[in-house]
């Protein structure tokens, strides 16, 4: 019991994400792939939060390591007697490579978690929107580079035929992977370590927290679990061109996991599930649907208009997210109140970047102990 | 293409970056505030000029200055409860917004667009020796050259131009100090506005089709230029905007035809690479607090 309440910040979401993709079983077979849709979805915005939760430092760049694992694994998976005909360009190499399912996963996290580590090193010593523009920077060459150069890329082509194995137990697990990976970070020396920088960068640089490693750390996970989520996409959709994953997915991604609450597990979950859920939805809903007796078809449009208006309504009044940006608590405490924050909260907080965010669960020894 | 082509060409294109530069770091100035949605501002004053077509250019320039202001204006209201926001949540709502008002275009006008039809005969050339220069190209360098020495004027020379350069070098001194608040924010944002519909009023000759995205491919390169630049400080964010303006203009020249499609690489490399050397901003001189780590 005290085990289950100790890893009750993780399993609490695990079992929402397991209820939804149970649930997602009993819904027509089109609807199904959009369930898929939202369980991967969700999976990038873990894995931004790994980097943009813990570190407090805003990133664009971590849709360019999910573009980069989705064509790794797309054109390392995609049959290869059919890969030199499409793309002419391609450096033998990949155009002779075809790989499994898992290799490809394998090979899609590693791809990501290696570019990340190389684009690191110089920028984890930029903050703030310095961070912001060059890690924006990053996305855009990443995207220009896999547009143009068709030696290791699909050009302005669409990437077809890429093996559909992203199904309801893929996706699910997948998820799962990503967010107990996130959650051990979290609470391990390294993610207290890089929290405590986000909290206050100069006090923590002072404890002897060297801030650049840490970040690395984190920007380097954050690659390694963006790119599994690419491979993932790539193996959900079959087909995908770049544009799929540039500036759009990275400024919703940005948007699910603010709406949610930046600041913890619980709250990128909440709001990847709750945005891109309403998503979904909302595309059914204009293609026509039936609620019991109620028969729904919304004017084409209506989707994204529905989403801006939520997306900036929460934002606007709850700057914290839907969660607080607060961990699930544990739902049995015999208190009416959730457990108190971390004692330096009342303090703590407040203009800077840590508003409301302190760790729910208490603080752990080896957080203090650097 | 001749060397002082190129550089009458990249001048334009600086001059019109550089006027959105300086809107976006006026309202950074006092707020903190990145507005995404900015670009929306141009692309309401382009579907201002779309919907006036047929009215004499008084009035429709008129509009487009009443409706671009005006909506400058509503922006603050709604970015009102952000103030003590944190800088992501910031950055996030105004993208948001920004999002919201691309798929209302998009709803209202669809995804084709609609012709402006503004001003097209300032589109022809006058040749001057081998040089074609056409006359937006004049006016746009004019109009930026104008429009920044009333900005510097203004905020140089005048009472609520000092308002508000001590407001955005240290909000809550220049509040103890008895500066109004909201008084500052909101000229900011007219002042802001009142950029925005002169870029409109550029562009609008320049690319004749407003679609949802009009403004918004005009505010990247610009807010880029600004982080550049120096996002802190009004002059430096205005020659960030105009830096990059004119190296796009010059890069696309110089890079050999085959690779002018990695354009955006080599600009955005360069990007980087200033911001890791200059982190404050290429343009702020070497007062500012390092943020690197």
């Amino acid at each position: 019991m005290r085990a289950l309440r100790r890893w009750w910040p993780l399993v609490g979401p695990s079992l929402l994400v397991i209820a939804v993709a149970l649930g997602g079983q009993f819904l027509p077979l089109s609807t199904q792939l959009q369930v898929r849709s939202v369980l991967v979805t969700t999976v990038i915005v873990v894995a931004l939060y790994v980097f943009v939760g813990n570190s407090g430092v805003i990133s664009f760049g971590q849709v360019s390591f999910v573009a980069v694992g989705a064509f790794a694994a797309g054109l390392a998976a995609a049959p290869a007697d059919v890969k030199p005909t499409t793309f002419p360009k391609l450096i033998p190499f990949l155009a002779e490579l075809e790989i499994g399912n898992i290799e490809s996963l394998v090979l899609a996290a590693a791809v990501g978690g290696l570019f990340a580590f190389i684009v690191g090193i110089p920028l984890m010593r930029l903050s703030g929107l310095s961070a912001g523009i060059a890690t924006f920077a990053v996305l855009i060459i990443t995207n220009n580079v896999l547009r143009n150069w068709e030696a290791i890329g699909p050009g302005a082509k669409t990437l077809s035929l890429i093996p559909q194995t992203t199904f309801f137990i893929q996706a699910t697990t997948g998820l799962l992977i990503v967010m107990a990976v996130a959650y051990v970070y979290q609470t391990s020396r390294y993610g207290r370590r890089l929290r405590a920088t986000r909290e206050d960068a100069a006090a923590a640089q002072s404890s002897g927290i060297d801030v650049h490693r840490e970040r690395l750390w984190a920007f380097t996970l954050s690659g390694v679990l963006g790119g599994f989520a690419g491979g993932l996409l790539v193996h959900q959709l079959g087909s995908i061109t770049t544009q799929q994953v540039f500036l759009d997915l990275a400024f919703i991604t940005l948007a699910m996991l603010v709406v949610g609450g930046i600041g913890s597990l619980w709250g990128a979950v909440v709001g990847a599930l709750t945005i891109a859920g309403l998503n979904a939805f909302l595309a059914e809903a204009q293609r026509g649907i039936t609620i019991g007796s109620f028969d729904l078809e919304l004017p084409g449009g209506t989707r994204l208009l529905t989403l801006g208006v939520v997306m900036l309504v929460v934002v606007l009044f709850k700057p914290t997210g839907v969660t607080g940006s607060r961990e699930l608590t544990w739902p049995f405490s015999r208190s009416r109140f959730p457990q108190p924050a971390s004692p330096s909260e009342p303090l703590g907080s407040s203009p800077g970047e840590g508003a409301g965010r302190s760790e729910v669960e208490g603080v752990d020894p080896s957080a203090t102990e650097q | 293409m001749s060397f002082v082509q190129l550089l009458i060409d990249a001048t334009a294109l600086g001059a019109l970056l550089a006027l959105v530069a300086m809107g976006i770091a006026l309202v950074f100035g006092v707020m903190r505030l990145v507005n995404f949605a900015y670009g929306e501002l141009i692309t309401i004053g382009a579907f201002t000029l779309v919907l006036t077509k047929g009215w004499p250019i008084v009035l429709r320039v008129l509009a487009a200055f009443v409706v671009v202001i005006a909506s400058s204006l509503l922006m603050e209201v709604i970015f009102r409860p952000l103030r003590r926001a944190t800088a992501a949540t910031m950055l996030v709502a105004t993208f948001a917004l920004s999002f919201l008002l691309q798929n209302m275009f998009l709803f209202i006008f669809g995804p084709q667009g609609e012709t402006i039809e503004f001003l097209a005969p300032l589109n022809r050339a006058i040749e001057i020796g081998d040089l074609r220069i056409r006359w937006i190209t004049i006016i746009a360098i004019a109009l930026g050259a104008v429009l920044l020495g009333f900005m510097s004027w203004l905020l140089g020379k005048t009472s609520v131009g000092l308002q508000m350069r001590a407001a955005a070098a240290d909000f809550t001194t220049a509040r103890i100090l008895g500066v109004r608040a909201g008084r500052v924010i909101m000229l900011a944002f007219v002042l802001s506005g009142f950029l925005a519909a002169a870029v409109t009023l550029v562009l609008a000759v320049q690319r004749p089709l407003a679609t949802p995205n009009y403004g918004f491919v005009v505010l990247v390169p610009a807010l880029v230029g600004v982080v550049v630049g120096g996002l802190g400080k009004l002059v430096p964010a205005t020659l960030g905007g105009f830096a990059i303006g004119f190296a796009t203009v010059v890069l696309g020249d110089l890079l050999p035809s085959g690779s002018r499609v990695f354009l955006n690489s080599v600009l955005f490399a360069i990007v980087i690479i200033v911001l890791l050397v200059r982190p404050d901003g290429l343009f702020t001189g070497r007062t500012g607090v390092a943020e690197r780590v």
